[in-house]
């Protein structure tokens, strides 16, 4: 079976987390959707996890994305933990990472020199990000 | 020996995460890994929770799992939840309710989705618990919707079945009379400060004296027959008797977001545990397992290998256009597919 065969048939495994004190759910429960009608198998987190939960859902689920919804401002202290994290259990190479939320040009070029591949901000479409996953989802 | 069994073996969490996902996706090379990890088994104790949606599983086994933890014993679970039949997607929900064990890595969750073929995912389960037990965890953990013969199956995984029931579910305890009940082990009526508690207690305890003289004791199809004591509850069941020990179904009162009744809940399980052991149907049941297996692997692989021969033989569609044209019938189709097959089997001096 050729790899490119296998990657057509593999389902795509997601994690939706929202970290810290952020109540914030909303987007991140419309996204879950949008990802399970797209056909990816979704894991959402529920709200208020800590970083190392984060990265315990990460590696149990052996998820491709890790989607990380953060509306509080307070990603520059959060996500590089989870990066921490994922690298110290191994999983952290054949993952992608995603943000969403508010994040400030600076903080962007800071996050994504970290390890984050890709930040999804006010405005982004459903379509745009679903297009990305399918296209930079890691081969296994 | 790949990497990834030597990784597993060795104790890396990530290892073990990439072995369910395989077994999942069923990617080149899986088989050769549940094979390896085979002998590395045997030393897990398998649970299976199972009940109606919203009974409240999740939680308690949140619950049952941070206990164990206490107790110093590392735990795995599995928890199935339903796909979508349209996009095959799925949002795998159960792992909110983990939240005693947040971030504890010896607690292994692992979410696992229908994928619309219910049939396979009884081997992926058999499977993924092969891969926690020979991880070495001590306490296995299948959780899923009790909703059918597809769930019934995947249960008979566990050495243990615990059945939820919600509170004031008069027609869901009717509805479990048609084949949860059989299988049920341990029942437990969680939410148990919810009014009508009381009476689901009740109905669940009539309906189980009501199948008194089952061929029951432990379960799934167990072969001795019930002895005409089937009424004697669990306090004498120790008593005197060459008949052979029968499993009396305790019911425990839960409320799993409190914690309240799950110490209860664990001794019943612990005792049936005991039960298994004492009586040998703990060997028994594993015998049946993977008897099971065999079988089930068997009509898989053959299947595939007919799948394949009908290929080579220009698909299927041309014997069905035979039939419509009463050229020929369906028997006839499938002794001609099948003869190879069997002039193969039939002839003793090949390949024996």
């Amino acid at each position: 079976m050729s790899v490119e065969q296998e990657q057509t048939e593999r389902t795509i495994r997601c994690l939706v987390a929202k970290v810290g004190l952020d109540g914030h759910d909303r987007g991140a429960h419309v996204i879950a959707r949008a990802l399970r009608d797209a056909g990816f198998e979704v894991i959402y987190s529920g709200l208020h996890r800590a970083p190392d939960e984060v990265v315990q859902a990460a590696v149990q689920e052996d998820v491709d994305v890790v989607g990380i919804s953060i509306l509080s401002g307070a990603h520059n202290t959060l996500v590089p933990k989870i990066l921490d994290g994922l690298k110290e259990y191994d999983a952290f190479d054949d993952r992608l990472i995603l943000v969403g939320g508010i994040v400030p040009d600076d903080d962007q070029e800071e996050l994504r020199g970290q390890g984050v591949d890709e930040i999804f901000g006010p405005g982004a479409s459903m379509e745009e990000m679903i297009d990305y996953i399918h296209e930079n989802a890691p081969e296994r | 020996m790949s990497d990834l069994v030597a990784d597993l073996l060795a104790g890396k969490h990530s290892a073990l995460a990439r072995v369910i996902t395989k077994i999942e996706n069923r990617s080149p090379g899986y088989r050769e890994v549940i094979s390896d990890l085979h002998q590395h088994t045997g030393t897990a104790d398998v649970i299976g929770v199972t009940g109606s949606p919203g009974a409240g599983k999740s939680t308690l086994v949140d619950k049952v799992a941070a206990t164990y933890r206490e107790r110093g014993l590392t735990v795995g679970v599995i928890a199935i939840d339903p796909s979508s039949p349209f996009s095959g997607g799925a949002v795998l929900g159960d792992r909110i309710r983990m939240a005693s064990n947040a971030g504890d890595m010896d607690m292994f969750f692992r979410s696992m989705s229908a994928r619309g073929s219910l049939g396979g995912l009884s081997t992926a389960t058999t499977d993924a618990v092969t891969a926690l037990d020979a991880f070495g965890k001590d306490k296995i953990i299948v959780e899923t919707v009790g909703a059918g013969q597809n769930e019934v199956d995947i249960v008979r995984t566990a050495d243990t079945v615990a059945v939820l029931v919600p509170p004031g579910s008069g027609d869901d305890v009717q509805m479990l009379k048609a084949g949860i009940l059989e299988i049920g082990d341990v029942f437990v009526v969680n939410k148990a400060d919810l009014d009508g508690a009381d009476r689901t207690v009740q109905q669940l305890r009539e309906m189980l004296q009501g199948q008194s003289g089952r061929p029951n004791s432990g379960h799934h199809g167990a072969t001795e027959l019930a002895g005409d004591h089937g009424d004697a509850s669990t306090d004498d069941a120790d008593a005197v008797d060459d008949e052979p020990e029968t499993w009396d179904p305790p019911i425990v009162e839960t409320v799993a977001n409190r914690g309240d009744g799950v110490e209860d809940f664990l001794n019943a399980l612990a005792t049936h545990g005991e039960y298994l052991d004492r009586t040998g149907r703990r060997e028994g049941q594993a015998r049946e397992r993977f008897a099971a297996e065999i079988r089930t692997l068997l009509r898989e692989d053959a299947n595939e290998l007919l799948v394949d021969e009908l290929d080579r033989r220009g698909g299927i569609e041309q014997y069905v256009d035979a039939v419509i044209e009463r050229h020929t019938d369906p028997y006839t189709v499938v002794d001609e597919v099948l003869s190879p097959l069997r002039e193969c089997l039939d002839d003793p001096g090949d390949g024996s």
